[in-house]
């Protein structure tokens, strides 16, 4: 689960991290009674949307008087902000984070995230403040330096005071930086987080470290235990056909195809959008139906998939184990009669009772294309698609 | 032979109390022997019970401690299950098998770390479990689908999983053992422990391999097959169509920051003699090409 760049420094201000001082806005009149508020010279207007690469996209923006906050809050409220993690169509900027300006000598990133292989969370940290981490690693791997943390010992002060040196920190602020980086362990451990990035941590001229930006991304299988992290969640910025998916215990992403799939398992589901590629059509979603798919799961995956403009063919590939074929197809073919379905409608069936799922569909009276096996399904899938 | 379980392992199931648990422990009981190997179930507090006339124990402990069961397969709710495999961990089981989906990742790490220099192996969290055809299944896949054989199976996926086995079944391929190791960022043995098993065994001619987009296994077991499998080795990734960032249903299955995509991982793998194929319907025939039977 993503949260906006405020949420993320009001929980590292929790821990002991300083960030500036700042406020979230809803509109233009806030905006500017928050900058009087804040007072000083120099302020920064940043649009809040769960997507990296906000600056460039014309989202942040420096104001020098109260007036030009109004002006930049203006602008960025309501605009559709593009930038290379968002959706060719960008995302609608619904809130502001005003900050006062910061005065900045050197600009630092730290991280944190969980290194799969070494099964452990690992700090990285880098002189190379601001840019993504991921085009360091690329272009001067050398300047990222990592300590993995043993959980029993925490993020030790020799070690947090060893890597921010590393980084070239100077001696007169490593108390800081050890503050710094503790306090984002500490957040990161406590709030079942699994990336956890400031960058740039900035140190001001005035010899301050400061988390300049913030993003925690958390485990969603943990927030049983964290209501106060579920209160964040805004949904404004997930897609809606994911978010009801969701309620249905369907895992749904949508994608630029127009080819619709449901498929039990996310294996599966993966190695179908790649035959229907491989086939020359391009998938409209990734849709898990999960281990128990009953008739009422079915149609709402049905439902979800027409709801895409763009989809012109469904393909349903099921391999049955404990899911029995014979119950999806009564699924599938009740969900087809609810929803009226329009486009053609490709289903492979395989495993425990296929036969009598085989029989239920060619009986339903429905138009459905049966399919022997994968490449067969795709080759039909796409055929289908491309002839309505 | 077989790797890791043959009809002589005994097995307890923790969580056998719950209706997941009861279900699968029937299915996987009525299994070629698994009358004889099911023997144990744990629910705490519930010792005394039976289900099946398998007896309920309070413990791992007690439950290895009575029955001699040395595996364990866990059908354990998501807030307890990394709790569960500790205790499996702490009695000195040789193999746990954690079917459950949904276990936090922090949790995983926990337990992970307490596993360190212990002699228990893991399976999973969010697998289907294994199969040694004809003798023993542990978990919830179909048993039906599966034939005894000699090929070997290891995959990080369900369904995909059986999609594979079934493709080798069809053209009449049966596999010695078939393991699930579940599809979660944080688990136990990994693509490369399990590829070792099937190397040493004597009944394993020929190994399919089933990855998926994310982290960088099967770019390491590909390294290890490179310089030491004497088997043929086929090869299948999913997620070549999946977009950036975004979890593809398993936890395990992102591709972040341009790493754990599925081209690198084939290009790894075939640079390491592995015979990939990019079509999910082709994993069979790809093994039936390369031995030429």
């Amino acid at each position: 689960m993503k949260i906006h760049e405020y949420q993320a420094k009001e929980i590292l201000r929790q821990y002991g991290v300083p960030t500036p001082r700042g406020s979230v806005c809803f509109s233009m009149d806030e905006a500017l009674a928050v900058a009087q508020k804040l007072g000083g010279s120099v302020w920064v207007v940043k649009a809040q949307i769960h997507a990296g690469g906000r600056g460039q996209g014309g989202g942040v923006k420096v104001a020098n008087s109260v007036q030009d906050v109004g002006t930049h809050a203006a602008k960025i409220l309501g605009m559709k902000l593009v930038t290379h993690q968002t959706t060719v169509d960008g995302q609608l900027v619904r809130r502001l984070l005003i900050e006062e300006g910061v005065q900045i000598a050197k600009e630092y990133y730290v991280g944190m995230v969980i290194d799969r292989s070494k099964q452990s969370v690992v700090l990285m940290a880098s002189s190379e403040g601001g840019m993504e981490i991921e085009a360091v690693a690329a272009h001067s791997p050398e300047k990222i330096h990592k300590v993995w943390i043993n959980p029993s010992s925490g993020l030790l002060d020799t070690e947090a005071d060893a890597v921010a040196r590393l980084i070239g920190i100077p001696n007169a602020v490593l108390a800081q930086a050890r503050a710094c980086l503790q306090g984002l362990y500490r957040a990161f451990m406590e709030k079942d987080a699994i990336l956890a990035e400031i960058n740039p941590l900035v140190l001001t001229v005035d010899q301050n470290l400061l988390a300049l930006d913030a993003k925690i991304n958390f485990d969603s299988n943990a927030l049983f235990r964290h209501q106060e992290i579920v209160a964040l969640r805004d949904l404004d910025e997930e897609d809606p056909a994911e978010v009801e998916a969701s309620e249905f215990g369907l895992s749904y992403i949508s994608l630029e195809g127009n080819i619709g799939c449901l498929v039990n398992g996310a294996g599966l589901a993966m190695a179908t959008m790649d035959i229907i590629k491989l086939y020359g059509g391009l998938p409209a979603n990734f849709l898990d139906v999960g281990g128990g798919a009953s008739t009422e799961k079915v149609t709402e995956a049905f439902k979800l998939m027409l709801r895409n403009p763009n989809l012109r063919a469904i393909l349903v590939n099921i391999f049955g184990g404990i899911m029995k074929c014979d119950v999806i197809a009564e699924g599938v073919v009740a969900a087809a009669r609810e929803v009226h379905l329009k486009v053609p409608l490709v289903v492979r069936l395989e495993g425990t009772n296929v036969d009598l799922g085989k029989k239920i569909l060619a009986e339903s009276g429905l138009p459905i294309i049966s399919a022997g096996d994968m490449a067969d399904a795709a080759a039909k899938v796409v055929a289908a698609a491309k002839g309505a | 032979m077989s790797i890791l379980i043959n009809k002589d392992t005994k097995v307890m199931t923790q969580g056998m109390t719950g209706k997941v648990g009861q279900f699968h422990t029937l299915h996987c009981k009525n299994y070629a022997n698994g009358a004889n190997c099911f023997v144990a179930g744990v629910t705490p507090g519930k010792a005394g019970q039976s289900y099946e006339g398998i007896p309920v124990f309070n413990s791992v402990m007690e439950a290895s401690a009575q029955t001699g069961a040395t595996v364990s397969v866990i059908y354990v709710p998501p807030p307890y299950a990394a709790a569960a495999i500790d205790e499996a961990v702490e009695a000195g089981l040789e193999l746990v098998i954690c079917i459950t989906e949904g276990i936090p990742e922090h949790d995983m790490l926990r337990t992970r770390y307490k596993m360190q220099g212990k002699k228990t192996l893991l399976i999973g969290p969010n697998c289907p479990g294994l199969i040694t055809p004809d003798e023993i299944k542990i978990g919830i896949m179909p048993g039906h689908i599966h034939r005894k054989g000699r090929i070997g199976v290891v995959s990080r996926s369900g369904t995909l999983t059986y999609e594979a086995v079934w493709q080798l079944t069809e053209l009449g391929f049966g596999q010695s053992s078939c393991v699930g190791i579940g599809g979660d960022p944080i688990n136990g043995m990994k693509h490369l422990q399990i590829m070792k098993l099937f190397n040493d065994d004597p009944e394993t001619d020929a190994v399919v391999m089933v990855g998926e987009i994310g982290g960088s296994d099967e770019e390491e077991c590909a390294r290890w097959i490179k310089s030491n499998m004497q088997k043929p080795v086929v090869g299948f990734i999913a997620g070549l169509t999946a977009p950036s960032g975004k979890r593809m249903g398993h936890a395990g299955a992102i591709i972040s920051g341009g790493q754990g995509g599925a081209e690198n991982k084939l290009a790894v793998m075939e640079e390491c003699g592995i015979h990939i194929t990019r079509n999910p319907a082709e994993m069979g025939k790809t093994m039936k090409h390369i031995l030429k039977i």
